[in-house]
């Protein structure tokens, strides 16, 4: 049982020692624990406190969505890809729906366009939200949650007046959009703004300049730059490392590029920076709706598209700036109605290949707080 | 049986606390008072953080079981009392099963010392101050074997942990205690005491609470007890040993049911325990506030009033709900409750204001009310915190706590000796 060979791959570094050593405690944390966020299950290995490496074991949530998608048509397979990041389905939906787009070369008209971007900030600022409140949670502040909580209500209140679901929302079609904008949609977006900017001040107040929360966060969990390129991490944790890329401004898709926002940078690449970034994100996405909603074009909401799509064989690869990173989307077409295959490219899987580097030497507490600040979904890393 | 009648009797008369004067009666007539009513605190503490913290949050707490959840903590205990006794195939028994009573046997004989009144108190101690520290430093002992007799790992990190954070800040506790002690020796005889009584009295003696004396010695002197004493109970935003998000439940992780709920009862007493000592050791004990300022016959009148008119704002308060309280059959019996539990806090505040009874409760009273101020603190922190990591946790202790109780100790003894005209520079 304990041959040492399968059970070797948890100590790659230093082979000559044995793999029980009397100084070292091997701990599973998760899939069952509070704050994995889900089913993550993460092998700690422990010298005391001190995290000597780590092994992140996931799948707990598989379901095959990649595969699922060669068996049904474009417009079936769409409402699959909400329940991938479910706290970001709008996301998620715009990525997918801007990907068969491209295959189909078909652009969405401005009013969809626009339509798109707002619902999918205000996403971005739930899913933000949600990262806070249990980040917080995370590190042991229980008020922030409850907080953040109430506001994200407002969103998914607007989420469901528009298109009749709060999480899974499956608001976007390839071509545009199924609905037209409910009554008083403008007016109630811009209530939310103005509800929720000195929200953001609210929060703040409670973390930003806690000295347990500076203490907690300030130097945890560093990566640089490089290493954020190399493994491939995107979205705020790379910006936090100093990196300027977001793919709003890098290659812009939808709208963006009418918008007037800026990208947030942080220096250190530590938990404070990747929490003062998305703090930042939060308020430029209150900027680009406010913008989004004054410039609401008049206009059809919905492309030419044919009711039997089937795209011309061929491969296409289009990624959006979700709020955990750059999402992708694969397709691979084969001329018929149904894709031949389809890649999705998640950022919370590519992101928490991190967790490792950035843990080491490391004390146990400082895990629960990098899982929280890499602010990853299972449902996105197991799809 | 006329002798038996004699030996109770002959307690009444005597101006002491029943340890102190030896009558075994009364001091089992005190232990069960104070057990019981220590039981009572311990439920409606529980209530009432659930209540606080949840209004802190936005949100309501418990609402269903009783009118505004009042007999929660009760069906909570109920469901303890019945769940299965599981221990761990692999624990180890004897220990596994010791663990809860030596945690509670600690936190409920500091008990013993604790002086609610000039004679209200089980026993005398003239070493008072330390049995408490002493005694109280013991549950330590019983989260260790808990951690150990689990035979898990969660359990054994959150008992390390536990063990490491309790001791070391019990020396700079000890410090701040120090301190006390020796402005306790600011008299014509030049002694000192432990007594807890005899700490209290040298307050009343020196017109002064001693969190005031030598302003500002008595104030940090203070703080380093207060932020010590949530260390010491692992209390958020040092409950580092049952950090949730991290552990899961620290070293109690494999514990359930009754088991469970002692350890429960344990934390919550031990936490009535230290701001016990705060409030005996800072805050004047049972004396009532503002004895210099708002000194004479006038106020003391209107000082003995208020335990009842506080009462009777808690029934006023009950009251006012009960009228809120929706309309409609199904909340009949809740409305009933509540304007029934309204009605006796009433008659209690009632109770109080008769002239006897109105001069007894006043020690209790105001030594219970400063004790429940550091209980909302208690809350409080929980609500607003995030949690310190482990290094932080000791950092703080040694590098921060300790140098600075040090310090005030040698101040506070300079400052003393000066004032004793024992020492001319």
């Amino acid at each position: 049982m304990t041959d040492q060979k399968t059970l070797s791959h948890l100590d790659l570094e230093t082979p000559e020692k044995p793999f029980l050593d009397a100084n070292e405690l091997v701990i599973n944390m998760g899939p069952q624990h509070p704050a994995t966020h889900g089913v993550l299950r993460v092998i700690l290995r422990l010298d005391g406190e001190k995290v000597l490496g780590l092994e992140c074991v996931i799948g707990y949530l598989h379901r095959g969505v990649e595969k699922i998608g060669e068996h049904r048509t474009y417009t079936m397979f769409n409402p699959y890809v909400d329940r991938m990041d479910y706290v970001a389905a709008v996301s998620n939906g715009l990525g997918y729906c801007e990907t068969v787009e491209k295959l189909l070369n078909v652009e969405a008209p401005p009013r969809a366009q626009h339509v798109r971007v707002i619902l999918t900030e205000l996403n971005r600022i739930a899913s933000h939200q949600l990262w806070l409140g249990t980040h917080a949670l995370d590190i042991g502040a229980i008020t922030p949650l409850f907080y953040t909580f109430r506001d994200r209500e407002e969103i998914l209140k607007i989420f469901e007046k528009y298109c009749g679901a709060r999480l899974t929302t499956h608001a976007f079609r390839i071509g545009g959009l199924q609905y037209e904008t409910y009554a008083g949609f403008e007016k109630e977006v811009k209530n939310f703004l103005d509800f929720f900017r000195p929200k953001i001040d609210e929060y703040e107040e409670l973390l930003t300049s806690n000295r347990i929360w500076v203490e907690r966060t300030k130097g945890v969990g560093k990566i640089s730059a490089q290493d954020c390129i190399a493994l491939g991490v995107t979205g705020p944790v790379l910006r936090a490392s100093g990196v300027k890329w977001d793919l709003r401004k890098a290659q812009p898709y939808a709208c963006y590029k009418n918008f007037d926002f800026e990208i947030p940078i942080g220096q250190n690449g530590d938990t404070y920076d990747r929490y003062l970034v998305r703090m930042v994100e939060m308020r430029q996405s209150v900027r680009i709706i406010q913008q989004a909603v004054d410039a609401l074009p008049e206009g059809p909401i919905m492309a030419k598209v044919p009711k039997v799509m089937k795209p011309p064989a061929g491969e296409v690869y289009h990624s959006i700036e979700a709020p955990k990173g750059e999402l992708g989307y694969f397709i691979v077409s084969d001329g018929s109605t149904q894709p031949y295959r389809l890649r999705v490219r998640p950022p919370s899987f590519v992101n928490l290949q991190a967790l490792d580097q950035m843990c080491r030497g490391q004390l146990v507490a400082d895990v629960i707080a990098v899982i929280g600040t890499l602010d990853i979904v299972l449902g996105e890393v197991d799809r | 049986m006329q002798s038996v009648i004699q030996y109770i009797t002959s307690y009444l008369g005597s101006n002491q606390t029943p340890g102190a004067a030896g009558n075994l009666f009364w001091v089992f007539v005190y232990i069960m008072l104070v057990f019981g009513g220590l039981s009572v605190a311990v439920i409606a503490m529980n209530w009432l953080e659930r209540k606080i913290l949840a209004h802190m949050q936005v949100r309501l707490g418990p609402m269903r079981v009783g009118p505004h959840g009042l007999l929660q903590p009760i069906a909570d205990a109920l469901k303890l009392l019945l769940k299965e006794d599981l221990i761990p195939a692999d624990a180890d028994r004897v220990i596994f099963w010791a663990a809860p009573f030596m945690v509670v046997l600690a936190a409920f004989t500091v008990f013993v010392v604790v002086p609610f009144g000039p004679t209200h108190a089980i026993t005398d101690m003239n070493i008072g101050i330390l049995f408490m520290l002493g005694v109280s430093s013991l549950s330590v002992l019983g989260i260790v074997m808990a951690g150990w007799a689990s035979n898990s790992h969660y359990p054994l990190i959150g008992a390390l942990r536990s063990s490491a954070q309790m001791v070391s800040y019990e020396v700079a506790m000890g410090m701040a205690v120090v301190s006390v002690i020796l402005m306790t020796s600011l008299n014509a005889a030049g002694t000192g005491t432990l007594s807890m009584i005899g700490i209290v009295q040298a307050q009343l003696a020196q017109h002064e609470w001693f969190i005031f004396k030598f302003f500002p010695l008595g104030l940090i002197a203070f703080f380093i007890f207060a932020v010590a004493m949530v260390a010491e109970t692992n209390r958020a935003p040092f409950d580092l040993a049952e950090a949730e998000s991290e552990l899961t439940a620290g070293f109690h992780t494999e514990y359930s049911g009754f088991r469970w709920s002692l350890f429960f009862l344990a934390e919550y007493s031990a936490m009535i325990a230290v701001s016990s000592i705060a409030v005996t050791l800072w805050l004047g004990g049972w004396l009532r506030p503002f004895p210099n300022m708002l000194a004479g016959a006038g106020w003391e009148q209107f000082f003995s009033f208020i335990p009842g008119t506080s009462f009777l704002f808690l029934a006023a308060l009950c009251f006012y709900s009960t009228a809120r309280m929706p309309k409609h059959p199904y909340f009949r019996i809740q409305t009933i409750g509540l304007a029934g539990f309204g009605a006796v806090l009433g008659l209690v505040g009632l109770i109080l204001f008769i002239p006897p009874v109105r001069a007894w409760v006043q020690d209790i009273f105001w030594f219970s009310a400063k004790v429940a101020g550091f209980m909302y603190l208690y809350i409080w922190y929980r609500g607003t915190f995030p949690r310190y990591r482990f290094d932080q946790l000791m950092k703080m202790g040694w590098k921060v706590l300790l140098p600075m109780g040090l310090g005030i100790l040698i101040l506070t003894a300079g400052v003393a000796l000066y004032q004793q005209n024992l020492w001319h520079p």
